[in-house]
């Protein structure tokens, strides 16, 4: 599944701090259809950020809420949230890697 | 049984729409309640004491909400003043709440909660193993301690023993953002599953509404479900977006941790009501050990910057070699000007946007050249004139780095201000993310009440 797709079937797609010290991305999918075909495609798995964040697959946390229709991923925040090597505060941005990571797995 | 809650918006200070508040005060609501904090915008609004909203806007808010509840003689609560919830930033609120009710000729109960710890009493507490990291929370050292301002986060009972005690305006520290909604129906006695998952559907206000935004969600909680409204039919609630809402600034979307237990929503069911309307019911509460989580912060340093950017390309091609080239320089240069001084408590840090600044050692490899980069110089120090001194000489030097294509002096950043160095003050570290187990819910925290 290319980044384009995972756009075109999520209605939001982030990432946040969940207190200074772990971050936190949410995956919404705009329907039913769209959220199953994300929940089974396989395309995001602890290992799948595990490896982009580099840290040991029993640190994710991977939930699939149905009812929300969402996959949420909770890891340790890969920088203390307002530490001196911390570019990013609010953790907001640091989904990008994800959806890049998916178009390079193709290519 | 039913109790009505309204959370007017998501922070005090964030705003909302009068007329939105004026239609949720005809629903005669039994308890208005506000979070005003949070540490998502970073360390310094608890370590430093200064809140991240102005007053200008805390006042805008604060005002509608003090004669909304004088009209309906119902409590107003409001948690986490002042961003952090330190002592000093619910004095600042409750002196805005004075100067409004002197204004308008209101009088009230006023109760303001303090929740600052002695970090010197942390730190014993620390030492005889009391305390209980969160998840993914660094380890922490006595001094760390020592030199952290340091919250507790206060539960639904300091607040509920203040309303007791007559209080008709309860102005808290820490609290948990929760907490001040559960307090009045939790004392009612209603059902605790019902209770923990309406507070924390409302707790931002209309966050999770269609669309989001600084406005406030209305709660009417029954025996066996609640229904949660918008104030304004220009937004809209769905089962989803109600349902969604436990996914944000959480771990876990089904497990909220409250200090006396844990909000179970996996059973929750959510029903539409109208476009404007959701039911829910099925969550449980499951009590616990009574914890209370402690949050600190300290001084990491003074800092001075410096923003410029790069156009030519035989510049950014060479930056890879430039910053080693550069960190070598400055090291010498401050051993040189500052003999005295430990190399090891400066930290110079160039962050270059356009080649991988945000994602940092995580950024994917390959990233295609840009065109154009923007760069950050940030210097840290143990004093402001030393960060000051020090920035000086490294925007100058990283402005005329020797590039090797190039025979003469270019200068190879584009800086926009004279001079390029701007100080930033004290910046601040997270040291805590703890809990302890303290011997009453209310043992951590000082309640004082005054007629206003």
């Amino acid at each position: 599944m290319s980044s384009a797709r995972l756009l075109d079937l999520c209605s939001l797609v982030r990432s946040k701090n969940a207190g200074p010290f772990e971050l936190t991305f949410d995956f919404v999918c705009h329907d039913e259809a769209g959220y199953r075909e994300l929940r089974d495609s396989g395309l995001l798995t602890p290992e799948l950020f595990a490896n982009l964040f580099a840290l040991n697959e029993d640190k994710v946390g991977f939930h699939a809420h149905d009812t929300a229709l969402a996959i949420k991923v909770t890891i340790p925040r890969p920088t203390v949230q307002g530490a001196l090597d911390d570019a990013d505060c609010y953790g907001g941005q640091q989904y990008a890697l994800v959806l890049d990571a998916l178009d390079r797995e193709r290519s | 049984m039913e109790i009505r809650i309204l959370a007017p918006t998501g922070a005090l200070g964030a705003g909302f729409s009068r007329a939105g508040l004026a239609a949720a005060v005809e629903l005669a609501p039994h308890v208005i309640a506000c979070d005003a904090g949070s540490t998502d915008s970073g360390p310094a609004a608890l370590g430093s004491g200064t809140p991240k909203l102005s007053d200008a806007a805390v006042r805008r808010d604060l005002e509608a909400l003090l004669l909304a509840r004088d009209h309906l003689d119902v409590p107003l609560i409001i948690g986490s003043c002042g961003t952090a919830g330190r002592d000093d930033g619910v004095d600042r609120v409750a002196g805005l709440a004075r100067e409004i009710a002197a204004a308008h000729g209101l009088r009230f109960r006023l109760a303001r909660i303090h929740s600052d710890q002695d970090s010197a009493r942390i730190a014993a507490l620390h030492r005889a193993g009391g305390l209980r990291p969160l998840a993914a929370a660094p380890a922490v050292s006595e001094e760390d301690i020592l030199d952290s301002h340091i919250v507790a986060m206060m539960g639904v009972e300091p607040i509920q023993a203040a309303l007791a005690d007559g209080a008709q305006v309860v102005l808290a520290g820490r609290a948990s953002d929760t907490a001040l909604f559960a307090a009045v129906p939790h004392a009612l006695g209603a059902d605790p599953g019902l209770t923990w998952h309406a507070a924390k559907t409302i707790e931002c206000g209309a966050a999770c509404a269609i669309p989001p935004g600084a406005d406030g969600l209305f709660v009417h909680l029954r025996d066996d479900h609640f229904t949660v409204s918008t104030t304004t039919g220009e937004r809209r609630l769905t089962p989803r977006s109600v349902a969604a809402h436990t996914l944000y600034e959480n771990a876990d979307p089904f497990l909220v941790t409250e200090p006396g237990g844990v909000l179970d929503t996996r059973d929750a069911r959510y029903e539409a009501v109208s476009d404007t309307s959701v039911r829910v019911s099925g969550a449980r509460f499951r009590p616990t050990g009574y914890t209370v989580k402690l949050e600190g912060a300290a001084l990491a340093g003074y800092q001075t910057i410096a923003v410029g950017g790069i156009r030519d390309r035989v510049v950014i091609e060479a930056l890879p070699e430039l910053i080693p080239l550069a960190d070598k320089y400055f090291a010498a240069r401050i051993a040189d000007l500052f003999p005295a001084l430990d190399p090891a408590v400066v930290d110079i840090s160039f962050r270059t946007y356009g080649t991988g600044a945000v994602l940092g050692v995580h950024e994917l490899p390959g990233l295609a050249p840009p065109p154009e980069v923007g760069v950050l110089i940030t210097v840290t120090a143990p004093a402001q004139h030393l960060a000051h001194d020090i920035a000086t000489f490294v925007a100058h030097a990283a402005a005329h780095l020797p590039i090797p294509r190039y025979d003469g002096l270019v200068s190879t950043i584009a800086y926009p201000h004279s001079p390029p160095e701007t100080d930033r003050g004290p910046a601040y570290r997270f040291t805590l993310n703890h809990t302890i187990a303290p011997a009453t819910p209310t043992e951590p925290f000082r309640t004082y009440l005054e007629n206003v």
